[in-house]
């Protein structure tokens, strides 16, 4: 199997799913012949026409609601923004409308063939428009669906799977890892499905959670703790909304210690939302309070980044905590 | 204002063909008065100042890529080739006016008296960026310059340059704002809000487009279909004007009559400059991805500078040997001052939770504490120059 990167994976999935569907359509700020800023569409116009991969003027409302009409016609959008710090003036386009298209038809009508791909997160130097992780805004929007991946096999799984599933899905790609994170990834055409948790490691003490970037820094911090002999159960949620809360109930109810880390503001996290919904199920399990490793409650800083990100030691420091409660 | 109904009894379509719209254009490509052109009324000093901050501005952007490739910053944007339109556009306005600027603006900030040092400030992040450290690179801003603040975010500028306008009107006060932005960035859905509401609540408020061929990658051909951005404050009811950006006094003419347009009709005014973005989009960018040298090469022949150097050659008011010798100047004062401001400190870690609100939320506090206590912890891992931040006043300051 051939070793590829994460950004090559988003690639192979795009590339896959054009060839295996006429009807899929990719738009976007500068995808055509320069292959988007990232070159994530290399070489798809090329491959597909103009007609089906090209490059819209700079607007993100345009370009979801475009999407949104296009899916509503029977094809499949898959659309580009940029940066997630830039997803923000096609809100209106994707909350009140890309997530309410089938309920407010009662089925008549629906946009699930839209996805929406935009690289997220920090550690890139980028400052405040350039870092953020805007997550938690779409998971409290019922109507969509919101994938993150974390290694280059689920970048193109995940992908795959979201561009064919029948609800309008968010797409975050962790773009600090684009290329660092390189691993094995079939040439053909696989799905990895929707909503259900991996765990990536076995233990018995702690369970850590998290998704995207942030997984390389729950795995470094799982080995530091495995020196003390702390055994983590470390578990990639993959699928935000909606989440696998089973898999998670398992591993709480086994490790009776919960720690999920995510590098957006710690207010209003997806976090908070894991951390009420476990409590609830796993009250009696728990033997430590469930602690959140987050990003701060400011914007996204530039020079302090190192300092602001939740990055293994902050982890490996909670791991201590909940084990030592 | 309603337009006498022009009725007709078949259907007739009106075409962007029906709507032309003239280009301003004063020099000749050598720097020649054209024949039937106007000299705008222009000083010497005020001639002088235009043509030094267009070259300081040329020096700084060749000096600041160098230095990004040597990895002294972490990212830059040049304005090469759009000099013109951003100094002759600000030229045309009082040091009182407010500036709304997109991110390829610094010859204005220049212009308005910007120092070396306070720019190396800004690009290096240190402890007396205006910013405190937090925006990347070429996000300058300056309050007593009446500059504000730059964002990434694309068009955001644009209402809120027709809000700041309509302020400024009902002070009383003789201000304006002159807001730029480029062609990509009209195509945001806050471009036609905030022209609309320019227009619609009469707003002193100076558009200045820069049409610089390129968004990115993506070419205007690309951007849209119509002719330009003028029109379409033709269909706003705003008055436009589209000028030879590379033409300084075509530039500075149409600004000047902008100005006194929008302060006297108390209402919006679109200035279109045409040029080209010679440089890559920024540090990230490669350009010979997407566009040819032969391209470029067309455009470079057009050089703003050299254009207006010869203009001012004609005139008697400029010498090669003044030109060697200001040039050498500006090379060694950009190469001090970041030599300079490179040694100074970071801005404290304490500055990490200011300005998030006027006074920092308990729950931020604590934040803030749990942070310090975690680096005391690793005290080798976090800030690489400890010695930079006193991080026990910071603890303080909030206690």
């Amino acid at each position: 199997m051939p070793q590829i990167n994460l950004l090559q994976a988003v690639n192979s999935a795009l590339d896959t799913a054009m060839a295996s569907d006429q009807r899929v359509i990719c738009l976007g700020e500068d995808i055509g012949e320069f292959g988007g800023v990232f070159r994530a569409t290399s070489k798809l116009q090329e491959k597909y026409g103009k007609q089906r991969c090209f490059n819209t003027p700079i607007t993100e409302q345009g370009i979801v609601g475009f999407s949104i009409g296009l899916a509503a016609q029977g094809s499949v959008a898959v659309a580009e923004i940029q940066f997630a710090d830039y997803i923000f003036p096609a809100f209106d386009q994707i909350v009140n409308e890309a997530a309410k298209f089938r309920y407010r038809s009662g089925d008549q009508f629906s946009c699930g063939g839209l996805t929406i791909r935009t690289p997220y997160g920090g550690g890139i130097a980028g400052g405040l428009y350039h870092s953020q992780s805007p997550e938690a805004y779409f998971c409290h929007t019922p109507g969509l669906k919101v994938v993150i991946p974390s290694t280059a096999y689920q970048a193109k799984g995940l992908l795959l799977a979201s561009i064919r599933d029948p609800d309008p899905v968010i797409f975050f790609e962790p773009k600090a890892i684009y290329r660092a994170e390189v691993g094995e990834v079939p040439d053909q055409d696989y799905e990895i499905p929707l909503g259900i948790a991996e765990v990536v490691t076995r233990g018995t003490d702690v369970t850590l959670l998290g998704w995207g970037a942030q997984m390389h820094q729950l795995h470094r911090a799982a080995k530091m703790a495995l020196e003390d002999g702390i055994q983590c159960e470390v578990i990639d949620l993959r699928t935000l909304l909606p989440w696998d809360l089973e898999t998670i109930v398992a591993s709480v109810n086994k490790t009776g210690r919960l720690i999920v880390s995510h590098e957006a503001p710690r207010t209003g996290g997806f976090a908070g939302e894991i951390a009420a919904a476990i409590q609830e199920e796993c009250f009696l399990s728990l033997e430590s309070p469930i602690i959140r490793v987050t990003g701060m409650d400011t914007p996204f800083p530039l020079v302090f980044e190192k300092e602001y990100l939740p990055d293994y030691l902050k982890v490996y420091e909670a791991i201590k905590q909940s084990v030592n409660f | 204002m309603t337009a006498k109904a022009n009725v007709i009894g078949v259907p007739r379509f009106t075409e962007i063909t029906d709507l032309t719209i003239p280009t301003l254009s004063i020099l000749d490509a050598e720097g020649k008065l054209r024949k039937d052109a106007h000299e705008p009324l222009i000083n010497k000093a005020t001639a002088m100042k235009i043509y030094q901050d267009m070259a300081y501005i040329r020096i700084l952007d060749e000096r600041m890529v160098a230095a990004q490739r040597q990895g002294r910053l972490s990212f830059y944007l040049t304005c090469t080739g759009e000099e013109a339109s951003v100094v002759g556009s600000i030229a045309g306005f009082k040091s009182h006016d407010m500036v709304m600027s997109q991110y390829r603006e610094q010859a204005a900030l220049r212009y308005r008296g910007f120092s070396s040092e306070q720019f190396m400030n800004q690009l290096l992040s240190n402890d007396l960026d205006f910013g405190k450290g937090r925006q990347m690179p070429i996000h300058y801003g300056s309050r007593e310059l009446n500059y504000m603040t730059i964002s990434s975010t694309l068009a955001t500028q644009i209402p809120q340059a027709a809000g700041y306008a309509y302020g400024q009107k009902l002070s009383g006060k003789d201000a304006c704002t002159i807001c730029y932005f480029g062609e990509g960035a009209a195509s945001e859905g806050d471009f036609h809000a905030g022209l609309n509401m320019a227009a619609v609540s009469n707003c002193p408020v100076v558009f200045v487009v820069r049409n610089n061929g390129y968004a990115i990658s993506t070419p205007t051909s690309e951007q849209f279909s119509g002719d330009g951005i003028a029109p379409r404050g033709i269909g706003y009811g705003i008055s436009s004007i589209r000028v030879d950006g590379n033409d300084i006094l075509a530039v500075y003419a149409a600004s000047v009559e902008a100005r006194k347009l929008a302060l006297e009709k108390n209402a919006p005014v679109i200035v279109e400059t045409m040029s080209y973005r010679l440089g890559a989009h920024s540090t990230s960018d490669d350009p010979t991805n997407y566009r040819s040298s032969a391209e470029e090469d067309v455009w470079r022949k057009k050089d703003p500078i050299l254009r207006m150097k010869n203009w001012m050659l004609d005139k008697g008011w400029w010498s090669d040997q003044q030109d060697h010798q200001l040039k050498a100047q500006y090379k060694k004062e950009i190469l001090d001052a970041l030599k300079s401001q490179e040694k100074r400190p970071s801005p404290s870690i304490s500055e990490l939770i200011t300005d998030v609100y006027k006074t920092p939320p308990a729950h931020l506090q604590k934040q803030y504490k749990d942070l310090l206590s975690h680096i005391d912890k690793y005290p080798d891992h976090y800030l690489p120059n400890p010695n930079k931040v006193d991080h026990q006043t910071a603890l303080t300051q909030f206690n």
